[in-house]
Order: C-alpha cells, then sequence, then structure tokens
C-alpha cells in the first residue's frame, strides 16, 4: 500500500494514514463498518440506480404530471402543518413552561406522544375521528368540509406527527430565559407588548424555526399516518411517499427510484438548513 | 419584574417566579392554557380516547376473541422478533459511535453527526426502496442472494435490517450530550490505575451513563415496534408470515375488519402509554443524580 507511493512525503502521509485506519479502536471500528453498510451502502444503490435511468429519463419521470402533483401535495401541505404547529407549539411550550394548572405533567408528557404512538395507530384513529360519522368530523359535515379521506386528513396527519418538535425544541431555550431582561424592559418603560417583542421574541426565533424545519422534514417523509387518512387519489390526496410505494407495488422501479432520489436530496438540503438554523440558535448560548 | 411589583403594590405575599400570572392579568394566563388544552385536545387527546373507546365498544370479550386469533398472535410475535434483534443492535453501535464523536475532536465531526441523523431525515419509504434496490430480486446482491438460496426481501431479514435503519440514530442521540456532560477525567483516572479499556467501560463510564442510555433503549424499542414505512415495503405483507403489528392494524382497516385493527391498536398504544411512562420516570431519575452531583 505505502510502497507504491511515488515521493517520501506522501510516503509519510499515506502510513500515518494507513496507520490510523489500521489502528483505530474497536467503537471506530463498529461505526464506520455499521455505517458504510447500513447507510452508504444503500444510499449509493439507489443514486447509482436514479443514474442508470439517464439524465432526460429521470428529469421525464421527475416531473411528469402525477409526480408534480404529489410534490405539491406533500410540501403545501406539510409546510402549512408544520407552520401552525410552529404558532401552536410556541404556545404550547410557553404554556408548559411559565404557567401551573392541574394536570401539567400530564400534558407536558402528552406532546410525546406521537414520537412513541406508531403511525398506524395514528392514521387509524384520527381517519376515525375525523371521518364523516366520527367524534370531530361530524362537526363539519353541517359545514361541508370533509377531512378524512381528503387533503385536509392529509394535513390532520401531518399535524400530529409533526407536533412535538417546536415545544420540544423551544422549551429549554424557554426555561434559560432570564426573566431579569424582562424585568429590565419594564423598568425602563417597555409595554408587556413591547417587551414580548422585543426582549423574549428575538432569542426565540431560531428554535422556533428548527422545530417548524424539523416537523417540515419529518412531515415531508410521513407514509404510515397519512396512507391510512388519505383517499391516496392522484392529483387530491396523493403524497409523493405514497407514489413511490405504488410505483414498487407495480414493480415500476425506476419511476420509484426517481420519485425517491427526488425526496432524498429534499431530505439532505432540510438536514442542512436544520444545521444552520440550529447553529444560528447557538450565537445566543454565550448570554449566559 | 411585572409580576413582583404588582404584588408587593397590593402586599400580599410574592408568588413564585415562574408559576405566577403576569401583570396583564390572569385572564391571559387562562386563555393561552384553554387553547393549549383545546389544540392538543383536537389533534392528540380525542384521538387517544377514540383507540380506547373504539376497541371495546363491543365490550371486552371481542376484544380479547380478536387478540387471540393467530393472525394477530403472529404479528405479535413477529415485531417482538423484530425489535429483540434491531433494538441490541443499534444499542452496540450507537454506544461506539457515541464514544467516538463525544471523546474525540476531529474535522468532519458535525458532518459524521449529520450523517448519523440521516436516518431521521429520510422518509421510512425511501429507507424500505434503497434496501429492496439493494437485497431485491433486480438488485445489487439479487443474484447472489438468488443462487445462495437466501431471502431478504419478503423475508424477516430485509424486516430487521430496515427497522435497524429508521431506528440507528436514538441511542447515540441521547449518549452524546450525557458523555460529554461527564467528562473524560474519570475514564483518565480508571486507565491511570491499571483498569483495561473494558473495565473502564463497565465499571465507570456505564454507570454514568445509563439513564441517558436507557433513554435511548426506551425510544429505539418504540420506533422499532411502531415502524410501518420501511417494514410495508420490504415485507411483502403475507399475513402470519411478514405482517408486523403495524402492518396487520393497516390491513384489517383495509380491508373493513375495523374491532379487528382497533384491538391490535390498543396494544400497540399501550406500547406508547408504556414508553411515555418510563421516559417521565428516566427523566426524573436523571434529574435527582444531577442535583445529587
Amino acid at each position: 500500500m505505502t510502497a507504491t507511493s511515488p515521493s517520501p512525503i506522501s510516503h509519510k502521509a499515506d502510513q500515518s494514514f494507513w496507520y490510523r485506519l489500521t489502528h483505530l479502536s474497536l467503537p471506530w471500528k463498529v461505526t464506520w463498518v455499521y455505517l458504510s453498510i447500513m447507510l452508504v451502502l444503500p444510499v449509493a444503490a439507489m443514486l447509482l440506480k436514479a443514474a442508470t435511468v439517464g439524465p432526460a429519463k429521470f428529469w421525464e419521470i421527475a416531473t411528469d404530471e402525477i409526480a408534480l402533483s404529489t410534490y405539491e401535495v406533500t410540501f403545501v401541505t406539510a409546510f402549512i402543518a408544520s407552520a401552525i404547529n410552529g404558532v401552536f407549539g410556541t404556545l404550547i411550550a410557553w404554556v408548559l413552561v411559565r404557567y401551573d394548572f392541574p394536570g401539567k405533567r400530564i400534558v407536558d408528557a402528552a406532546v410525546d406522544l406521537p414520537f412513541a404512538l406508531p403511525t398506524a395507530v395514528a392514521g387509524l384513529t384520527l381517519a376515525t375521528v375525523y371521518s364523516d360519522n366520527g367524534w370531530i368530523g361530524s362537526l363539519f359535515v353541517p359545514l361541508g368540509i370533509k377531512i378524512s379521506f381528503t387533503r385536509l386528513g392529509v394535513g390532520m396527519a401531518m399535524l400530529f406527527i409533526s407536533l412535538p418538535f417546536v415545544v420540544r425544541t423551544l422549551q429549554p431555550v424557554l426555561q434559560d430565559l432570564e426573566k431579569e431582561t424582562e424585568e429590565a424592559a419594564w423598568c425602563l418603560g417597555a409595554s408587556p407588548l413591547q417587551t414580548f417583542l422585543l426582549v423574549i421574541l428575538p432569542p426565540l426565533i431560531p428554535p422556533v424555526l428548527t422545530g417548524v424545519a424539523l416537523g417540515f422534514a419529518r412531515a415531508v417523509g410521513e407514509y404510515g399516518s397519512v396512507v391510512i387518512i388519505a383517499g391516496n387519489v392522484p392529483f387530491q390526496d396523493l403524497i409523493a411517499p405514497v407514489l413511490v410505494f405504488q410505483r414498487l407495488e407495480q414493480y415500476d422501479y425506476a419511476g420509484a427510484t426517481v420519485v425517491g432520489t427526488v425526496l432524498l436530496l429534499i431530505s439532505l438540503v432540510l438536514l442542512v438548513v436544520i444545521n444552520v438554523l440550529q447553529t444560528w440558535g447557538r450565537r445566543y448560548d454565550d448570554r449566559g | 419584574m411585572t409580576t413582583e411589583a404588582k404584588s408587593s403594590l397590593s402586599y400580599t405575599n410574592p408568588p413564585t417566579p415562574r408559576t405566577a400570572p403576569r401583570a396583564q392579568g390572569a385572564w391571559v394566563k387562562w386563555l393561552l392554557i384553554s387553547i393549549t388544552i383545546l389544540y392538543l385536545g383536537l389533534i392528540l387527546f380525542v384521538p387517544a380516547l377514540n383507540v380506547f373507546v373504539e376497541a371495546f365498544s363491543g365490550g371486552a370479550g371481542p376484544f380479547f376473541d380478536n387478540l387471540k386469533s393467530p393472525a394477530f398472535l403472529n404479528s405479535m410475535k413477529l415485531t417482538v422478533i423484530i425489535a429483540a434483534i434491531a433494538v441490541p443492535i443499534n444499542t452496540v453501535f450507537g454506544l461506539c459511535a457515541a464514544w467516538a464523536i463525544a471523546r474525540n475532536h476531529f474535522p468532519g465531526r458535525t458532518l459524521l453527526l449529520s450523517i448519523i441523523d440521516l436516518p431521521f431525515a429520510i422518509s421510512p419509504v425511501v429507507a424500505g426502496l434503497m434496501f429492496v434496490l439493494l437485497f431485491g430480486r433486480n438488485g445489487w446482491f439479487g443474484p447472489v442472494l438468488d443462487t445462495a438460496g437466501i431471502k431478504i426481501i419478503f423475508a424477516l431479514p430485509g424486516m430487521v435490517i430496515v427497522t435497524a435503519f429508521v431506528t440507528m440514530p436514538f441511542v447515540a442521540r441521547e449518549v452524546i450530550p450525557v458523555l460529554e456532560e461527564m467528562g473524560s477525567e474519570q475514564e483518565e483516572a480508571a486507565k491511570t490505575l491499571g483498569a483495561t479499556d473494558w473495565q473502564t467501560f463497565w465499571r465507570v463510564t456505564l454507570p454514568n451513563i445509563r439513564w441517558g442510555l436507557l433513554y435511548g433503549v426506551i425510544l429505539t424499542n418504540a420506533r422499532a415496534m411502531g415502524e410501518f414505512g420501511a417494514v410495508s415495503v420490504v415485507s411483502g405483507n403475507i399475513a402470519g408470515k411478514t405482517q408486523t403489528m403495524p402492518l396487520f392494524v393497516e390491513e384489517a382497516y383495509k380491508q373493513y375488519k375495523t374491532p379487528e385493527a382497533y384491538s391490535a391498536a390498543v396494544i400497540l398504544a399501550l406500547l406508547a402509554v408504556v414508553t411515555l411512562v418510563l421516559k417521565e420516570i428516566v427523566e426524573r431519575k436523571s434529574r435527582i443524580t444531577d442535583v445529587q452531583e
């Protein structure tokens, strides 16, 4: 391995590289081997499969009518759902940190329910509750609004699964927020509204946006609960992950891979965005 | 502070700072609490309650009969087997990765952290698809596996692999912050005193990180038992053979066997409740050790 190196300098560099590679401690070896087999290999398999489709064909499949409509349903609905949770999540985090009320511990613990409840169960019960003769769905029938098996149902499922993210990213930040700054603002003559907008809100924006981005990423990829509550009709409430599944069922591997690759690339972009937001949020850490 | 100013004016005892109503009056507090309860009610509480009401709508008898059906018992067995394999694998990996990241500073550390988080960002269906492209009939290893007579896709191994994939980050994520907070002084002391790596891990590191680790394992298990999308892609959903509990719920619902679906859903909902209770206990325990330190 090092014998082929042409110059002594690179020889030395190679040696240290190989030395490090072959003398890794056990945890490092486990980490690299596991990540290579479980993560790098499958991602590579999909990207290479997508590459064999060819750029022209890839573009054609990725932008055909049905695919475009599923992106629209997936991303717009997920965006609205995560934005709604941005508002209500902030409110819930505020209530849980600042106020005391009977049953607060249970409410706090229940916020994690969407993490713990299997998505199939969530889809099943949301579909029932929001159906035309369900507990909540029946209240909307007189208004002519159908929720289950429509795009609204997709939105409900996405609201459910993206709920905990904003609350959980915001809670620790709110807890660390020092009341002295509010006190100071009040002493200097700020109105409650000014105190909220100018003192409390600015450090909360990065964690709220992080939470919204995490919720959005989760909602975009969600399959289990949506497939059950939606009618899965193309151009109406068919989401992109369900389209991938349907194409696989029809043995249309190229079609599934192309849409899957589009989703994968968007997930990667979202991951970068979330990291940037988290770094941005950390700039307030030094304020102590 | 607004609240204290108000209470000192009215000559009452000063309230505890965090929980006191703000100056705008208690009605703001109760308005916000009501909105919270209403919103969570619509999205969480009513649907959660509905699972139990629907399951027992025909009484306890039919509920238990549904749970005795062979298809359901098989799905439960499969779910437990998958979790029993995937959870320990990911626990070992999570510990190794957490140690590698928390105890070493190297270029690309943040990148490695993001890579480990990747399975959370990828849609479960896409995760399943990736493994079909790898191990399926037309996949990379398809021909080799075919001649060797090994079935991965539409069989147990594939379901275990995708479950391990989607639950990969939990343990590492929970253990890394605990390891970082603990610092490496105690481990170094143990090594100086002649402890082997293994002894250091068992006697020094593990007792320190146990609550974080347990929390990670609980989350891994909940997701492993509840995973639907990824497993659904690679399982083929053959009743009695490759059907897990979440797949059973969907299948029963699609075939208009709603009572069966809800009976199985109750078991999965109980799993979620147990997970949340354990999580609460672990959080309280780790808070107590924090105080003791």
